[in-house]
This record gives structure tokens, C-alpha cells and sequence, in this order.
């Protein structure tokens, strides 16, 4: 059915209509309305799920590793220095391969203090063991949902899944939704059932040990094993998606890319303002194209590799800085992924762009294309390490 | 039913031996005492925070524990049994755990992990009313990482990050009063407890810790041979020397009323308890008697005030 809803409601939305059993959060901008719609639903009985208001993030992630280790469904959201707080657990919940499902309304993590997007907080943690879904609009954040648990419980998989969405852009945003019946989801998301729980009282678990030299490293190739395991199964999950909703999804999604020459890479909301420059850019015969990514983690190498081989410059856009003087994580990632998959004539720049909140504009974006227009000709790229829309002074 | 220890003690256990616990530490001793407060038909998931007593018993592939047990972190023990009992609040509203037995869900955290990293947690946990036990081994300092210093270390206590220096002698403060801060939370039970001769204390009041239906709290005396420096055969002598002078006051809190379960029918100076601690070795020097006598003073303070506490709410 249509709706017109903002992305926080869309998250909230989906989340109702999964019913999970817990859903543990503390409030911060800009993801707080998604507790506060989820808590209406708890105490109007719309939905079975207990609510644990916790008194930080920390707890947020430690009560939902309780929750979901005791054999719960156990969800939260949070933004920014949320993901701070939480960070130990983050990598504790995929270490003990615990299928939480986070909400992460991507903003720029302190300091100094700021409450608007960029993508710092889910960057800060891509290495954490956690599958990292983007979402450009509403809907893909209310799809990514749906596609969440079936994701994260699948056996070969069993790890946490973070939703990612541009704080205000899109979390406040209200856009057209297509949002599916109470009964198809359900019948989509399915029932949770671990093989190991801790409240299965015929059968004790003890679960979060001291684990040492002679086991860790087995552990945690495991946890690599199942990132890997991942991508097969996400490509499942979307094939069914589409099957029973209608809407397709990939690790990425390739816009005009077929013959495109110089080509953006992108993630969340800024692919829609891009995609327009790119249409403008077609009209006038200039053969430009867009990615998309989707699916951050696991990192989809190869097939980025494959669909970017035959243009000739790309430039990667990153919402978060790597700090590293060498490029943003979206780049040296795609660089990297290129450089492992043999294509070694196209020529990549990082771009960071938009911190804290800072506005992008089809203009900043044209201009990127104007680079790469130059870059594509060049024979090496000067100054692969630069910054969009930002004062030099 | 009359107290009857050695019907206690044929109680199955729950927590078994081969763990990695010191000879002559008080936790283990408190952790099974503590367990034997469950009914045997019934089901625990026990929470601990990182500490001596979680590493020491789960070291992998191997686990001290029959019943679950869920480590995460040091400062969340609070928050991760929240989580599971929350779980099972779930699992039971919508019929989808079938016993007959019910679990219940207790936690067990060192001083590091209750008065310091983990205060917030545990608070946190408390307030929100969930039904848990939790349960504190206070051994007065961080004992896992090397004996340095805790909010719950005694005044002039020597640890390796408050040493007994040439300048400064020990840990200049006195101790924060958890159990007094977890009864200010207005909890339905509230116990500090040690290990006495007959487990008698320690026994009662994790059954009734166990068994009220809330957030409950106990503090556990926890002897360290290795923080305080005694020998390991002296662990029973040190318990009981920690009650006599009132130092560790034996008491519970039962909606609001206080009511001290044990006054020693001769208080004995604090020295006593002091004085088999090589932890407390330079208060015994010449010149530093003032020390004893300013740890006294505070014993007393204290001790007065929960008589005090006891008497008002008897009114």
C-alpha cells in the first residue's frame, strides 16, 4: 500500500511488523524518533515486544547481546557517538554471532559536537564484524529491513546486521513508500529459531569465554568464513525479496553504467542528487555513470571490479574522512578491490564530501564530473586525496 | 523449616570445581553458597562481568558453570542479565517456553566491575526494575589485573596503584558504601553478607535475594590471598575478624526496613582484622598508629550509622 512516511518511520514501521521480541535504546539525534514510534507500539500492544529503556548505548548493545543470546529477536537504533559508546560490544555481538539488527542514522561522531550526517559512525566500526546495509531513500531503509533478519539468522551466516540511513536527509524526510501487508512480512521475515539459547533449560550454554592463543584465531576465521558466507546469501535473500515484493536488490546498483567512461561512486542519499547530475550529464552526450553501493560489508571486490573495469576514471565519494592521507574508506576500498581483481587502467580519486551535514549540490557534483572529464585524459591523477565543498581558508 | 547446613550442603552444585580460582580466595566459596540459594527444580542464567572469577572459570572449551552463562564485557553485567531476563519475560508471555521450573537470573560482578566501570549498568539495571539477582565479590581492589586500587579498597591499603610509598601511605581514601547506595535505590532486597562458619548469613539471604521478585543486590566480602596477603589457610580467620570488628558489617534491607543480622557480642578493635593483611603492614610501623586509629574512627562512624539506620526504621 502507498504511504508517505519519513525513513525513522519507515524503519519504525517495519520493525512493528517484524515484532521482534526486544528492542533495547537510549536517545540520540536523529535516531531517536525510531525508539519513540517503537515504544508507542509496545505500550498500545500493537506489538509483542518488550522495551528496555536503557541508560546508554552501551547497555543498548549489552542488553540486546543478552537478549538475543537467551534466543530472542533482539533490535535497536542509534546514531553518532552511539556507535561510540557501544563500541566494544559491537565487536563483542559479532564475535559471539549474535543476529542483532541496528539502525544506524548515519551522523557525524564527535567531536567537535555535531548533530547532522555524514557517515563517520558506521565507517568508524566497517572492520567490526557487522554486515553493513546503505539505503538511499526511505524505502530501500524499510526493504533493507525486511531483508535484515532473514540475512543475519541464516545458519552459514549468523552475524549482526546494521541498516544504515543519512541522519535528517532521509531519517526526517517524508517520501512516498510502498509498504507491504502485516501478513506478507511476517510470512517473509519468519520465525527466529537458534539451535543454541541460553533459557533452553534442557540443554545449558555457557556463552562469552576467556578465549586465548590456542582458539581465538579459529574463532575469528570463522567469523571471516561467515562474511564471506554472506554474500551468497544476501543475493539469495534479494532474489526472494523480489519474487515476493517486486523490488530488486544487489551488493550495488549500476546507474547508466553500461558505456560510461568516468563514473561516481556513492553511498546512501547523496546517489539520488548524483543520479540527476548524471541524467543532465547524458543529455549532453557525455557518456557518465553511477554505483551505487549497497552492501558495505561484506565488501563486494570482485563484482565492483567487474562493472568499473571499462571506464576509464572514477572518483569515490566518501561522507567520512579517512584521516589517513591516503583517501576515504569508500575509496581505498574500491582501489584496493580494483587493484586485487587486475584492472589497473582506471584512474580513481577520493573525494570526502559533506561532513557534518554539510550540503551537497548537484553543482558539487557536476563539478566532480568535470574533474574526472580531466583525469580521464590524464596520465596520472594529481592529488588523488581531495575535498568537496569545503572553505580552503 | 529450622537451618540445617549439612542438608544444604547436599544440594547438587551448580558451579564445579577445576576452575582456575586462587587456593584460599573467598569467590568461588561465595559463588557456590550463592547458588545453593536456588531451588534445586529450578532453572539460573548466571551473568558475570570480566573479572577473576569469570576468567578463571570459563576459559575455553571449558566451563565451570551447569547453568547458561553469558560473560560480554567488565562494565555490563547489569545490562546483560537485563537483556536475558527481559528475553525471558517474552518467551514466557508469548507461551513459547514450556517449563514447569522457573529460571532465574543472577549476576555476579568484582568491586572493578559493581562500585567502578560498572556502576552505571548496574544502576541502570536496578532502576528499571528487572528481576535479578546481583551479586557483588567485593575483594577491595582490582584484583584480575594486578591488585591496583578500587573505590572499594579500604583506606591506606597498599595496591600496586595506591602503593604503601616513602610519601604517600596507601590509598588516601576511604571506602565508597555500595550496599548503602543500592538500598538508596529503593530496592525490594538489599544484603551485605560474608562467608561465615556455618554459611548461615550467606545462605538466608540468597534465597531471599533469589526468591523476591525485583531487582535485589548482595555484597559479598571476597578475601584475596594475593591482594591482601595472607595465607591461604587463614581465609576462614579473615572472614571472621571482617565481621567481629564490624568492619564488614553483616545486614540486609527488606522494602526499606534495616536490619543488621549479626553484632558480635564483643566489638573487637579493627587491628585485629588488620593486623594478619600484609596489605596493612606499614600501618604497624612506629609512628603510624594514627593510621589504625583514623581507620577505627571510620569503622565506628560507620557501624553507628547503621545502628542508627536499624533503629529508625524498627520505629
Amino acid at each position: 500500500m502507498k504511504e508517505r512516511l519519513s525513513g525513522n518511520e519507515a524503519v519504525a514501521t517495519a520493525m512493528k511488523q517484524i515484532n521482534p521480541d526486544v528492542v533495547a535504546a537510549f536517545p540520540i539525534t536523529p535516531s531517536t524518533e525510531i525508539p519513540q514510534y517503537f515504544s508507542t507500539f509496545v505500550n498500545n500492544g500493537t506489538v509483542d515486544t518488550e522495551f528496555i529503556p536503557v541508560e546508554s548505548e552501551h547497555s543498548t548493545m549489552s542488553a540486546c547481546i543478552g537478549a538475543e543470546a537467551a534466543g530472542c529477536r533482539a533490535m535497536t537504533a542509534t546514531s553518532s557517538n552511539g556507535v561510540s559508546l557501544m563500541w566494544e560490544m559491537i565487536y563483542i555481538a559479532s564475535s559471539l554471532r549474535l543476529p542483532i539488527v541496528m539502525t544506524v542514522v548515519n551522523r557525524a561522531v564527535s567531536g567537535p559536537l555535531n548533530i547532522h550526517n555524514d557517515h563517520s559512525d558506521s565507517m568508524g566500526c566497517r572492520d567490526s564484524g557487522w554486515i553493513q546495509l546503505y539505503s538511499e531513500t526511505n524505502q530501500e531503509a524499510y526493504d533493507n529491513m525486511l531483508m535484515a533478519n532473514r540475512i543475519a539468522e541464516h545458519p552459514d551466516v549468523k552475524l549482526p546486521v546494521m541498516i544504515c540511513m543519512d541522519g535528517f536527509i532521509t531519517s526526517h524526510a517524508i517520501e512516498n513508500i510502498e509498504l507491504e501487508s502485516d501478513e506478507k512480512v511476517k510470512k517473509f521475515v519468519g520465525e527466529y529459531k537458534p539451535k543454541d539459547y541460553l533459557l533452553n533449560s534442557k540443554k545449558p550454554i555457557s556463552v562469552g569465554p576467556l578465549d586465548l592463543q590456542s582458539y581465538l584465531f579459529e574463532h575469528k576465521k570463522q567469523q571471516s568464513v561467515a562474511m564471506v558466507n554472506a554474500q551468497k546469501v544476501i543475493i539469495e535473500v534479494a532474489e526472494e525479496f523480489k519474487k515476493t515484493f517486486g523490488r530488486e536488490y544487489g551488493f550495488f546498483e549500476n546507474y547508466k553504467m553500461k558505456d560510461a567512461e568516468i563514473a561516481i561512486v556513492v553511498l546512501n542519499s547523496t546517489a539520488g542528487t548524483a543520479k540527476a547530475v548524471v541524467d543532465d550529464l547524458r543529455k549532453k552526450g557525455i557518456k557518465a555513470g553511477l554505483i551505487k553501493i549497497r552492501v558495505f560489508r561484506p565488501f563486494p571486490a570482485s563484482q565492483l571490479a567487474k562493472d568499473l573495469r571499462n571506464c576509464k576514471a572514477v572518483a569515490i565519494l566518501d561522507k567520512a574522512d579517512g584521516l589517513n592521507a591516503a583517501g576515504g574508506p569508500v575509496f581505498t576500498e574500491v582501489t584496493s578491490a580494483l587493484y586485487s581483481n587486475n584492472v589497473k587502467d582506471v584512474k580513481a580519486v577520493s573525494y570526502i564530501y559533506g561532513i557534518g551535514g554539510r550540503d551537497v549540490k548537484t553543482d558539487d557534483i557536476k563539478k566532480v564530473y568535470q574533474d574526472l572529464a580531466k583525469i580521464k585524459d590524464q596520465s596520472t591523477v594529481r592529488n588523488p586525496y581531495r575535498h568537496l565543498g569545503v572553505r580552503e581558508e | 523449616m529450622p537451618y540445617n547446613f549439612k542438608e544444604i550442603l547436599k544440594k547438587k552444585e551448580r558451579f564445579t570445581s577445576g576452575h582456575r580460582m586462587c587456593a584460599g580466595c573467598g569467590a568461588p566459596i561465595i559463588v557456590k553458597a550463592i547458588l545453593r540459594g536456588l531451588h534445586d527444580e529450578d532453572h539460573a542464567v548466571i551473568a558475570s562481568a570480566t573479572g577473576c572469577l569469570e576468567v578463571s572459570s570459563f576459559m575455553y572449551p571449558y566451563t565451570s558453570w551447569n547453568d547458561s552463562f553469558i560473560h560480554t564485557a567488565f562494565e555490563c553485567a547489569g545490562a546483560t542479565i537485563s537483556g536475558v531476563e527481559t528475553a525471558y519475560k517474552v518467551l514466557k508471555k508469548t507461551d513459547r517456553i514450556k517449563d514447569d521450573a522457573d529460571t532465574k537470573f543472577i549476576a555476579f560482578g568484582g568491586d572493578g566491575g559493581t562500585y567502578d566501570i560498572g556502576l552505571q549498568s548496574l544502576s541502570g539495571a536496578m532502576e528499571r526494575g528487572h528481576d535479578i539477582v546481583y551479586v557483588c565479590y567485593d575483594n577491595g581492589a582490582y584484583m584480575n589485573t594486578g591488585i591496583q586500587r578500587s573505590s572499594a579498597t579500604p583506606r591506606f591499603a597498599d595496591t600496586t596503584t595506591s602503593p604503601a610509598g616513602k610519601k604517600i601511605l596507601g590509598k588516601q581514601q576511604p571506602r565508597k558504601d555500595i550496599t548503602l547506595i543500592m538500598a538508596n535505590h529503593h530496592l525490594p532486597y538489599v544484603a551485605q553478607t560474608a562467608i561465615t562458619k556455618d554459611f548461615k548469613d550467606i545462605h538466608e539471604k540468597a534465597e531471599k535475594a533469589i526468591y523476591t521478585k525485583g531487582p535485589c543486590f548482595i555484597n559479598a566480602l571476597s578475601p584475596c590471598p594475593r591482594g591482601w596477603v595472607y595465607d591461604a589457610s587463614d581465609l576462614a580467620k579473615i572472614n571472621q575478624l571482617a565481621i567481629d570488628t564490624c568492619y564488614w558489617p553483616l545486614y540486609e534491607v527488606e522494602n526499606g526496613k534495616y536490619r543488621i543480622t549479626y553484632k558480635p557480642a564483643k566489638k573487637l578493635p579493627v587491628e585485629e582484622f588488620l593486623k594478619p593483611q600484609k596489605r596493612f603492614a606499614h600501618l604497624f610501623k612506629p609512628g603510624h598508629e594514627w593510621m589504625i586509629e583514623e581507620i577505627q574512627k571510620e569503622v565506628d562512624v560507620r557501624w553507628n550509622e547503621l545502628l542508627k539506620l536499624e533503629s529508625i526504621s524498627q520505629e
